[in-house]
């Protein structure tokens, strides 16, 4: 039984349809990463699975009840604000304690419960603090608690790192998978950033325009693109794009890039297609340097541009006037100017319909 | 070299602000404490009587009258303005397709000045013009509203009076920091299932106590300056039943020649201010200090 399911869910802001006939089932204690750029949605649906934006039209379903017109409190869910949202004038204590209160949970049971929450976030040397008096980190942690002590089946996740720094969004992150791991809770978690998305879900479902374009586990998500939108919106730096035709010849498939052409024999079909415009796409790490192996693409190309990122080297060439994103060793030299030799494994690649970006 | 000699051309482009603040606030608030000291009359004396004058002041039952009414006026003027003025800027606040009109309407009162105000509250409410006239005349005969003109609740009227005028002031100062309220707070409660007057009550509320202070300041200000909402409304009547301090000393100086009595109301107003006043300053500047002395 799905923990979440929205059903033919439309929501739309006065005349503007945010989201048309969308369609997720999540299951139980399962973590599901709403992944997209701004305005596409992925923030609505979450306000919408809590209750907190009124749905034009669909259902929703959590814990096996419809709860399309049931008030947030009463729906099993607990929800964490990227800007925190803690009650000002409170202490940690009643913060965390204050919604129980007004649902009069006996006194016992709200110490108890304050107490074990408290414990599991590394909150107790806090409880007599201001939300004022705590760190960005810390007041996140509280904003974790108040949803934890409600007891609930789902926890709703918005943007919750998004007001951190960097060293602090990692550790948080790695604290909010642990209690994922504890808890076993359904949680869904809504991101723009996609190293959250690819660290802490079980399957990612990468929005755009309302709609969802995938909806797969991380390395589906980011070895097998069902489109070229995915494909170009997960990775850091961004996938190659080669722009071509695809010609299906007696000697196999090929995609002509005008003055190169590039045997698919190897590349596995996602579907069977005839001759059109193409994009293939290749992850800048799955190009290597040196002698080519049997299937994959080989080419000679200069060194136009070098980008030392630490760990690793953009090293930037070209294939057919095309620029392609190199990554190498951290600890390689090269100059500008350098010939060089590269190939990729075709199997690893990706090929998109120009038109419609959808995989071939 | 002195840090506080450094600047000094600093100093020179203030100097005209010191010498007003020492000559006309300062000084004229030490004039004023020295003449309650005296037995003037009608031209300024420097003889010396001691506190006679404050012995008579309190023994004069239009001060004492004038001292209960601005406590009457001034509890009920500020609560009624803040609990209106926070319930208008709610009420604003939810509509908000109809905002501008809404907020046009209740503001349009503190465009007028309390001379105005007290002009058109005393015709709507004089017993022989106004409201009492008006329903007489449709037919209810014995209908009566005569409170401008009892002793005893006039000065609930000038309160009235007041509140209607001031309160879209506080109503404007409540808006802008309900619209500061993050909204994602309101989801949080929503979530937790807190019936929205305990959101206001508990959380809206107490996020706000800057905004409450700010206009309790203003309207204590209003309360110490009242005197012409008085003036145009009551005159100070019926009899000297809603006297009010400031216009006793306006009256006891320019109309009625009593310098001495009229400074040493003066100088009872001014300390009761400061006794008022000196917890807040305490809090303000004395108590931030350290922390300010740390950081430099």
């Amino acid at each position: 039984m799905a923990s979440v399911s929205v059903r033919r869910l439309a929501v739309s802001f006065g005349h503007v349809k945010v989201i048309e006939n969308l369609d997720l089932e999540v299951e139980e204690g399962e973590f599901i990463v709403l992944l997209g750029p701004s305005g596409c949605g992925k923030s609505t649906l979450l306000n919408t699975i809590a209750g907190l934006i009124d749905i034009e039209a669909g259902q929703v379903w959590i814990s096996g009840k419809n709860v399309t017109w049931t008030e947030p409190k009463d729906r099993g869910i607990g929800m964490v604000f990227q800007s925190y949202a803690l009650y000002p004038r409170m202490t940690v204590q009643q913060n965390l304690s204050f919604g129980l209160r007004m649902a009069g949970v006996p006194r016992a049971e709200i110490e108890a419960r304050v107490a074990k929450a408290a414990k599991l976030l590394q909150l107790e040397d806090l409880l007599r603090r201001r939300p004022a008096e705590l760190s960005g980190g810390q007041r996140q942690r509280v904003a974790i608690g108040r949803a934890l002590v409600r007891n609930v089946d789902v926890f709703l996740f918005d943007e919750p790192l998004s007001n951190l720094d960097a060293k602090l969004r990692n550790e948080l992150r790695v604290e909010i998978k642990k209690l994922h791991r504890d808890l076993g809770n359904t949680m869904i978690y809504v991101t723009h950033d996609q190293i959250e998305a690819l660290t802490l879900a079980d399957r990612i479902a990468v929005m755009r325009n309302g709609v969802i374009q995938q909806l797969a586990t991380p390395q589906d998500v980011y070895h097998r693109p069902k489109n070229q939108f995915v494909a170009g919106f997960i990775g850091s730096p961004t996938m190659n794009f080669l722009t071509g035709r695809l010609i299906l010849g007696a000697a196999g498939p090929t995609l002509d890039l005008g003055s190169v052409s590039i045997d698919l024999s190897a590349y596995g079909f996602a579907r069977q297609s005839s001759d059109v415009p193409a994009v293939l796409g290749v992850r800048p790490e799955h190009i290597d340097l040196g002698a080519a192996s049997p299937g994959h693409f080989a080419a000679n190309g200069k060194v136009e541009i070098v980008e030392p990122m630490g760990a690793d080297m953009i090293v930037w060439s070209r294939i057919a006037d095309t620029p392609v994103r190199i990554r190498v060793d951290g600890d390689s030299a090269f100059r500008n100017g350098d010939d060089i030799a590269f190939h990729f494994d075709l199997a690893r690649a990706s090929l998109f319909d120009a038109q419609s970006g959808e995989r071939l | 070299m002195q840090p506080r000699f450094r600047n000094w051309h600093v100093q020179l482009a203030l100097l005209p602000a010191w010498l007003i603040v020492v000559f006309a606030y300062l000084g004229t608030m030490v004039f004023t404490v020295r003449m309650s000291f005296t037995s003037s009359k009608g031209i300024p004396i420097m003889d010396d009587v001691g506190l006679r004058q404050y012995d008579r002041l309190f023994h004069t039952d239009r001060w004492t009258i004038s001292v209960e009414n601005i406590l009457i006026f001034g509890l009920l003027f500020i609560l009624g303005c803040l609990v209106l003025g926070f319930l208008l800027a709610v009420f604003v606040d939810r509509l908000a397709r109809f905002e501008n009109t809404l907020r046009t309407i209740f503001l349009y009162p503190l465009a007028m000045s309390f001379v105005v105000t007290g002009l058109v509250w005393q015709w709507i409410l004089n017993p022989a013009l106004g409201l009492q006239a008006n329903v007489r005349n449709w037919g209810w005969t014995s209908f009566t509203f005569d409170w401008l003109e009892q002793g005893d609740r006039a000065i609930y009227l000038v309160a009235f009076a007041g509140i209607w005028q001031s309160c879209g002031l506080v109503m404007a100062i409540m808006l802008a920091g309900l619209r500061g309220v993050d909204q994602e707070l309101w989801k949080a409660a929503r979530i937790d299932g807190i019936p929205t007057w305990r959101i206001y009550l508990h959380i809206i509320i107490p996020a706000l106590a800057p905004m409450f202070i700010t206009a309790t300041l203003l309207l204590a200000t209003a309360v110490v300056r009242s005197y012409d909402i008085v003036v145009a409304m009551t005159a100070g009547g019926p009899g000297i039943s809603s006297e009010v301090p400031a216009k006793f000393v306006i009256d006891f100086l320019f109309t009625r020649q009593n310098i001495g009595l009229a400074t040493a109301a003066a100088t009872v107003m001014l300390i009761t201010v400061l006794v008022v006043l000196m917890p807040w300053l305490y809090l303000q500047y004395f108590r931030s200090a350290p922390g300010a002395r740390r950081a430099a």
